[in-house]
Order: C-alpha cells, then structure tokens, then sequence
C-alpha cells in the first residue's frame, strides 16, 4: 500500500467488515463489498438501512467503528498503526477525497458561486491553473448538457440542471470513483431522465460508479452489480438479473414488490 | 388604510398631527433655538476637527471588531476547548460590562499597570510604557473595539451556523483545504446575513463614540461639550448641530447598508 500522500490510483473499491452505530443504534452491520474498477454497483434497500452511511464511509465523510475501506491502492481515511487504525491527518484525507467524486441528492451546489465557478472550485484548490480550469470545466459543463449555462447562479436552475452541474462538480478532478446518493430522488419526475442520461453515459467510461437509487429500472440498465442492504447487512447482492429479477431472498422479494 | 375609517383611529390620528404641527411651529417661533448660530457652527473648524475624530475611531473600530469579531467567533466554535472557552469568557465579560466602564478603566491602566509588554512568564520580556500606547485616539478605537468585538462576534457566529450543513459536506467531499472550505465556501455565504447586521451595528458604535468624552478625547460629542461650557448661550444650537451630524452619518450607514443588501442578494433563490 502507497504512502497515504500520494494520489490514489484505480478506481477498485473493497469494504471489509464495515461497522458503525450512531449512539446506541447499529447502522452498519459488518459489510463485506467488492467493486472492481471500472464497474457500476447500484445500491438498494429500504429507508433507513444505512445505504447513505455506507456510502459516506467510502470518502471518510463518516468514519468506520470497525473494518476498513480501501479505494485502489490506498487505505481510505485511516493508516495502520501497530494493531490498530488511526485517522490520517485531515490533509492526506482531503487529498484522497479529491479523487474521489461524491454527488449528493440535495445537489449542494455553491448558491454564491456560478455553474462554471462551482466546477472550478477543487480544481483551482489542488493548484491547477485557472485558465485550464476553465476549460475543462466548460467541456464538463457541455458534457452535462449546459455547456451554454455556465453564467447561470444555482438559483437559476432547475432541479435536473443543479444536479447536472453537481455531476460536473464531481468530474472536475477527474475522480477514479463516483459516488452517488439517490442522485434522483429530489427531482421532479420529468426532469429524473436528463439526469439519468448524464450517469448512463459515465457507466462505461472507466470511472467506477457506486449509486445509491430507488431507480430499480436504471438500476437493471447500467448496474453490473446490485447490492440489496437492509438493517446495516447485505441481503443479497449478484447481477441485476440475479438480485431484480430472480431474487432468492424473501426480504429483497418483498421490497421489490414494494416498490416496482 | 380601511382601518382609519375607526373613530378612534381617527381621533388618534388627529391628535398626533396636531401635537407634530405644534412643536415644528415652535421650532421657528421660540427663539431660544436660535436658528441663526447653526449654520456658523456646522462646518466650523473645532466642529469638523471633532468630527474627524468621530470618523476615524468610529471606521478604525468598525474594521478591527469586525476581523476581531470573526476570529472570537471561529474560536468559539473550533472544536479546542482551550479556544472555546476562552472566546466564552471574552464574549460574556464584555457584553455585559458598560462601554463608559471599560473606557475609564482603559484611561487608568497607566496607573493600573505601568507598562505592558509580553514575555515568556518569569522570562524574558518586552514592555513599553502603557501611557505612551494607550494615548488618544488608540485609546478610543481599543476601547470601542474591545466592547464591539464580542458584539460582532455574536453576530458573526450567528451567520456562520446559518449556512446550511450540505455546503460544509460539499466542501469537504471536493477535499477542498480546510481554509478554503471556510474562506471561499461558508464564509461568503455567511456574510450575506452578516453584514447588514454588522453594518447596523456601526449605528451603535458611532453613537457610542461619543462616551469618548469622558476620556477626554475630544470627538464631535466633546468638542459641542466643550463649546457649550465656554459659550453656555449657545447651547442649544450646539446640541442641534451635532444632532444634524450623527443623523447624516447614520443616514449614510443606511444608505451603505442598502447597496450592501442588494448585492448579497445576488445568487439567492428567487
Ligand atoms: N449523523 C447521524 N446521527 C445519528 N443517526 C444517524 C446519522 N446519520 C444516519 N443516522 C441513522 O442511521 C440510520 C441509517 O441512515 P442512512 O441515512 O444511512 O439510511 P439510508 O438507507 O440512506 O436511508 P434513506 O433511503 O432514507 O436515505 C437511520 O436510522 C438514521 O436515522
Ligand atoms: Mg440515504
């Protein structure tokens, strides 16, 4: 494993053992997960089942009681000490976060910055030139479909183009990994499609794609892994024809019915 | 304006138009507010000297609470407990003691402590007579800034908590560097209800400026004072002169305040 200060390479992602409760409540439950380079896993599992929280463990956003995570070649926010795990210095942890892209349901889009500026934000914060910042994130922006918005201010959006330009946001350093929370979940229906398109092109691209969604027909589309969690454990998990279509367990049976 | 159509509202209305004529004919029918003398003593010269002197503690005092008002409120809420409390103990003394106070008590301080300096305790140190720094104007703006800093801290903080949760999660997942999240992400979209807030709070540090007075600082409270004790007949335009000042000046913050407002606005949800 590589020195937690240089940039982590690949895009492979293994959760080992990942346990975590907030308070008295168990959230996480011992997760075991695999997800090669390249891929897309596609997470599903009813409210409050620790899909989020799972999630937030692969950048460090939250931090693991037990276990470990690991994004290619680097331990993620943790070095091993003796027997032991200690935190990184939040430095090392910032720095793997920059290859890391994360996209959030409630978009978080920079109310004060513009769509263009929003992009340029981490790039111009790891020290690329501004000029080349720019360019590259108004080659993002075309590539979401707003190539012509880059002036606009979030409030100027709609839903669907906020995320958008989340999505751009979370390109700008060229991550080895995305990770996305319900990425469609706050939009209104008519604009859930656009937003899809934008992800469906990234499947494939090299990139890995983690995406938690209620998208069970996305999901079957794009996923070459489907992972069902339910009480902070993996029910079930295979290809979306295994686990969508011929679920074998009775939990993962009954959500689906629940929510096809 | 259905509402005037009550009698009683009506009565009411009546009676205060009637009081308001009657004291704005009194303004030009009783002489003792000796118009005349006003106009000599606008833009006389010891006016305007004290009015410099209002202006430049009163602007000094503003830019150094506000910066000093941001650090107490980001120490206040850093996550050192050392910091944390003693940015507590800062905000509460003075909030809760009266400006005049730590103005007198600021004045004595030579006799108080001779001289002040810093140094490693029991160590080395370095010191300067308190009488020589502590001198005037210095006097004014430490003073004023001591007691607005944990003003502007409050307020400060107040607009730091306000900024929704997602942008420090934003912030943090792009692995933006921790100063960065602060300076260019949270705090921009802080000041936006920091700074009318602020600004109106120069209102009251312009207005408290002129306890200076009693530290012998002549602002331009001091001077109306002091023009007032040598020619006592005049004391009635004086005090109206000074009024016309304070009201320009704060009829200048509004109007600052306003551009202010109007340009945070920007990039706000319609
Ligand atoms: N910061 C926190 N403090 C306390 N409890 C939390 C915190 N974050 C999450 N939880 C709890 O942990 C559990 C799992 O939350 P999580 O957000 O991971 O669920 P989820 O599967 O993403 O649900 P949803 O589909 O509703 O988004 C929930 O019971 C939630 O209330
Ligand atoms: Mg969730």
């Amino acid at each position: 494993m590589s020195t937690a200060l240089a940039t982590i390479t690949g895009g492979a992602v293994s959760i080992r053992h990942a346990t975590k409760s907030f308070g008295s409540k168990a959230v996480l439950n011992g997760i075991d997960l695999d997800v090669p380079a390249g891929s897309v896993t596609a997470i599903i599992g009813p409210s409050g089942s620790g899909k989020s929280t799972l999630l937030r463990t692969i950048n460090h956003l939250e931090r693991l009681d037990e276990g470990y995570v690991t994004v290619g070649d680097q331990l993620i926010g943790v070095k091993v000490h003796g027997e032991r795990f200690t935190e990184l210095p939040e430095r090392a942890i910032l720095r793997q976060r920059s290859r890391i892209g994360f996209v959030f349901q409630g978009f978080h889009l920079f109310p004060h910055l513009t769509a263009l500026e929003n992009v340029v934000e981490a790039p111009v914060a790891h020290r690329r030139p501004l000029a080349e910042a720019r360019e590259v994130a108004q080659r993002l922006l075309e590539r979401v479909g707003l190539g012509d918005r880059g002036d606009a201010y979030p409030a100027e959006l709609s839903g669907g183009q906020k995320q958008r330009v989340a999505i751009a946001r979370a390109l700008a350093l060229d991550p080895a990994l995305i990770l996305f929370d319900e990425p469609t979940s706050a939009l209104d229906p008519e604009l859930v499609s656009d937003v899809l398109e934008v992800i469906r092109a990234l499947a494939g691209s090299g990139t890995t794609l983690v995406i938690v969604t209620h998208e069970i027909s996305f999901a079957r589309e794009i996923a070459d892994q489907v992972v069902f969690i339910d009480d902070g454990r993996i029910i079930e998990q295979g290809s979306p024809a295994q686990v969508l279509d011929h679920p074998s367990h009775p939990r993962t049976q009954d959500f689906l019915r629940r929510v096809l | 304006m259905r509402s005037l159509r009550h009698p009683l509202q009506w009565i009411l209305t009546a009676l205060v138009v009637v009081v308001a004529l009657n004291f704005g004919q009194t303004l030009f029918t009783n002489p003792a507010w000796e118009w005349a003398k006003v106009p000599e003593y606008v833009v006389s010269p010891a006016v305007l000297t004290g009015l410099k002197v209002t202006l430049i503690v009163t602007l000094i005092s503003a830019v150094v609470s506000f910066a000093g008002g941001i650090v107490v409120a980001v120490a206040r809420l850093s996550r050192n407990p050392v910091l944390k409390s003693l940015s507590w103990l800062y905000v509460w003394v003075f909030r809760s003691v009266p400006l005049i106070l730590v103005l007198i008590f600021l004045y004595n301080l030579g006799s108080l402590y001779p001289t002040i300096g810093i140094g490693v305790p029991f160590g080395p140190q370095l010191s300067v007579p308190t009488v020589a720094v502590l001198s005037d104007i210095t006097l004014g703006v430490v003073g004023l800034s001591l007691a607005e800093i944990a003003f502007a801290s409050e307020i400060v903080r107040a607009g730091l908590l306000s900024v929704d949760h997602g942008q420090h999660e934003a912030a943090k997942a792009l692995g933006l560097p921790r100063w960065r999240q602060f300076s260019r992400i949270i705090l921009p979209q802080a000041l936006r209800s920091i700074v009318p807030a602020y600004v109106n709070q120069i209102v009251g540090l312009l207005k408290g400026s002129s306890l200076l007075f009693y530290v012998s600082l002549l602002d331009l409270f001091g001077v109306v004072q002091n023009l007032g004790s040598t020619y006592p007949t005049d004391i009635i335009p004086l005090l109206v002169v000074a009024t016309m000042w304070y009201l320009l000046l704060t009829s200048v913050i509004s109007l600052v305040q306003y551009f202010i407002e109007r340009h945070y606005s920007k990039g706000v949800a319609r």
